[in-house]
């Protein structure tokens, strides 16, 4: 059963093999048993919500959705009514909003049913999961490392099947590196496809939500039902609800895939460079015509971000102030105190770090040096994209330089930023990406999983989650599960 | 370019933050390490190009400054540490 796809569940569920509360049950029982040893969970919500299984039950008997009692967690910076929503932080330990975010919104009139809300790095800020204020995540390929971030809770219970869905959301590889470094499929839409509203933001010209599932063809049927504008978010995308078509056959004929070589001959693991250049020979196999392509400016990608995003980052975080919610410093007696101090103590060093980074970028002196030069570098990236995309209909690149690490490994916080150069620059430019499983590695660091990134058009998710379902047609990658929570 | 000390003084109270005299050093290292690497994007010619600040370019929407989902005042005014019936209660700031 923790193995079916959601089409496959869907079927159990209509043809009354199993009912929605057997179903949600079952997942709910494996994300309490399985919550100690992964810590993918801040909260498993005590009991299933009844009116979501009803109107699930109502669903499935209308027949008008394939979503329709299929359980899922939710990042926790998904706003959830009544649901508490920290963000990983100890800033919002106790918020409980009084509003859901649009994407859980539509997720549940589709007829889905939350189970709880996924750990976190603190504010989305991090590639390891190790900066949640409550507790690191465990990757269920092996406890001793990282599940990458900062979606890392979800991809974890997704990994370890402790639900089959999990909503994740991207700012520069929050989806696509936790999905590589947990062998799972993640997808990052384009910007402006899924509504950012209820969306605890960080940096609002990046973000957007996503979802992360074993296969392409999860994901797309979860991401169907999150699209459309909303008038609620003023960058959400003026386009009618996107829909995913499941494609028939495994053929590529006519495809044209972009590769980038100088990335791949550049990768300085052997398991990651030989997995990837399997995966891309595969997609030749099948039909598609491999292309060289250059995108000379994605090299000055990290940097840009980490002037772009902290800045966005410092305005956005202005509003916890201890005031009107969150984290509230004791015995303040005057109000400037009240909200450095409530700062002070509810943030976390990390976010505190990218906060004073923005504040500086954006100060006076440093304004036009910093951070329109690097709004000046984005252009150049995109652009670069652009040129590429004469030419292919994809880009297929690596996800992560790296496998996943162990705790505590990584104390410089620079090499993490720049471990990130391979998925912020489709970020910055906007454009629809996933990870998908391509393999393991098979060295003395253990049985690991790596991912192949998938690029693709703006708003042209159907491509890039059509080759990672021809691909999944033909492996199996995608339906491994570890050994402790098979 | 990188931040000194007085500088990392006025950087904190523009963010809001107190640093504890014991983190001077290790956060004036930390934020000098970001600061050389976001030096590189000084590498690119940017002469004639025009800053991106959205992915599509879209010009922000706009919407009348109205209430559209009812008033959650209460809802709202419960999430506060401190508030009485309409009120934010924060510490006195005119004597």
């Amino acid at each position: 059963m923790i193995n079916l796809t959601i089409r496959q569940m869907s079927e159990l569920l209509v043809s009354k093999q199993i009912n929605v509360q057997e179903l949600s049950g079952l997942f709910h029982d494996r994300c309490r048993v399985h919550n100690q040893t992964t810590g993918a969970l801040i909260t498993l919500n005590n009991e299933i919500n009844a009116a979501e299984l009803l109107n699930a039950q109502a669903s499935i008997e209308a027949g008008d959705s394939l979503l329709a009692g299929i359980p899922l967690l939710h990042k926790d910076l998904f706003c959830t009514q009544g649901v508490k929503t920290t963000c990983g932080s100890k800033m919002l330990e106790n918020f409980v909003p009084p509003y859901d975010a649009t994407a859980v919104k539509r997720l549940a009139d589709a007829g889905m049913v939350t189970l709880g809300k996924a750990n976190m790095d603190e504010f989305a800020m991090g590639s390891s999961n190790e900066h949640s204020a409550f507790m690191a995540v465990n990757n269920p390929w092996d406890l001793s490392r990282v599940p990458g971030g900062s979606s890392g809770g979800s991809a974890a219970a997704v990994a370890a099947r402790m639900v089959p869905i999990a909503t994740g959301t991207d700012t520069g590889g929050s989806i696509r590196q936790p999905a590589a470094f947990c062998g799972i499929t993640g997808i990052k839409p384009s910007y402006g496809r899924v509504s950012r509203h209820g969306m605890v933001a960080f940096a609002s010209s990046l973000d957007q939500g996503g979802v992360m599932a074993p296969g392409a063809d999860d994901c797309g049927l979860v991401l169907s039902a999150m699209t459309g504008h909303d008038s609620l978010d003023s960058t959400s995308a003026n386009q009618p609800p996107w829909q995913w078509k499941k494609p028939e056959t495994a053929d590529m004929q006519g495809l044209k895939v972009g590769v980038a070589s100088a990335w791949i001959e550049g990768l300085k693991d052997p398991d990651i460079k030989q997995k990837t250049t399997e995966a891309i020979e595969q997609l030749r196999c099948n039909g598609a015509e491999i292309i060289e392509i250059e995108l000379p400016h994605a090299d000055l990608a990290v940097s840009a971000y980490y002037v772009l995003a902290p800045a966005e980052c410092s305005s956005n975080l202005s509003r916890f102030d201890g005031v009107r919610f969150g984290y509230q410093a004791k015995e303040i007696s005057d109000l400037e105190s009240l909200y450095r101090q409530s700062r002070t103590e509810g943030f976390g060093e990390e976010v505190k770090k990218r906060i004073m980074i923005g504040a500086w970028a954006l100060s006076s002196g440093y304004y036009d040096a910093y951070y329109l030069k690097a709004q000046k570098v984005r252009r150049l990236i995109s652009e670069d994209f652009k040129k590429a995309f004469t030419e292919v209909d994809i880009i297929a690149c690596p996800v992560s330089p790296e496998l996943p690490f162990k705790h505590g490994e990584k104390v410089d916080g620079i090499s993490m930023y720049q471990a990130d150069k391979f998925t912020i620059p489709a970020s910055l430019a906007g454009l629809p990406c996933l990870s998908m499983p391509i393999g393991f590695s098979e060295n003395p660091q253990g049985r690991l999983p790596i991912g192949l990134q998938l690029i693709g058009r703006y708003f042209d998710e159907q491509s890039i989650l059509s080759v990672a379902d021809k691909y999944q047609q033909q492996t199996e990658h995608h339906l491994q599960v570890p050994e402790a929570f098979q | 370019m990188s931040i000194n000390r007085k500088e990392l003084e006025e950087i904190a109270t523009l963010a809001q933050l107190n640093i504890p005299e014991s983190q001077v050093n290790e956060i004036t290292i930390s934020l000098n390490q970001v600061v050389a690497m976001i030096e590189h994007i000084n590498e690119a010619d940017t002469a004639a190009v025009k800053p991106m600040a959205h992915p599509n370019d879209a010009v922000q929407l706009v919407r009348y400054d109205e209430v559209t989902d009812g008033s959650h005042k209460d809802e709202l005014l419960a999430l506060a540490t401190q508030a009485d019936d309409d009120h934010y209660l924060v510490p006195k700031v005119i004597d």
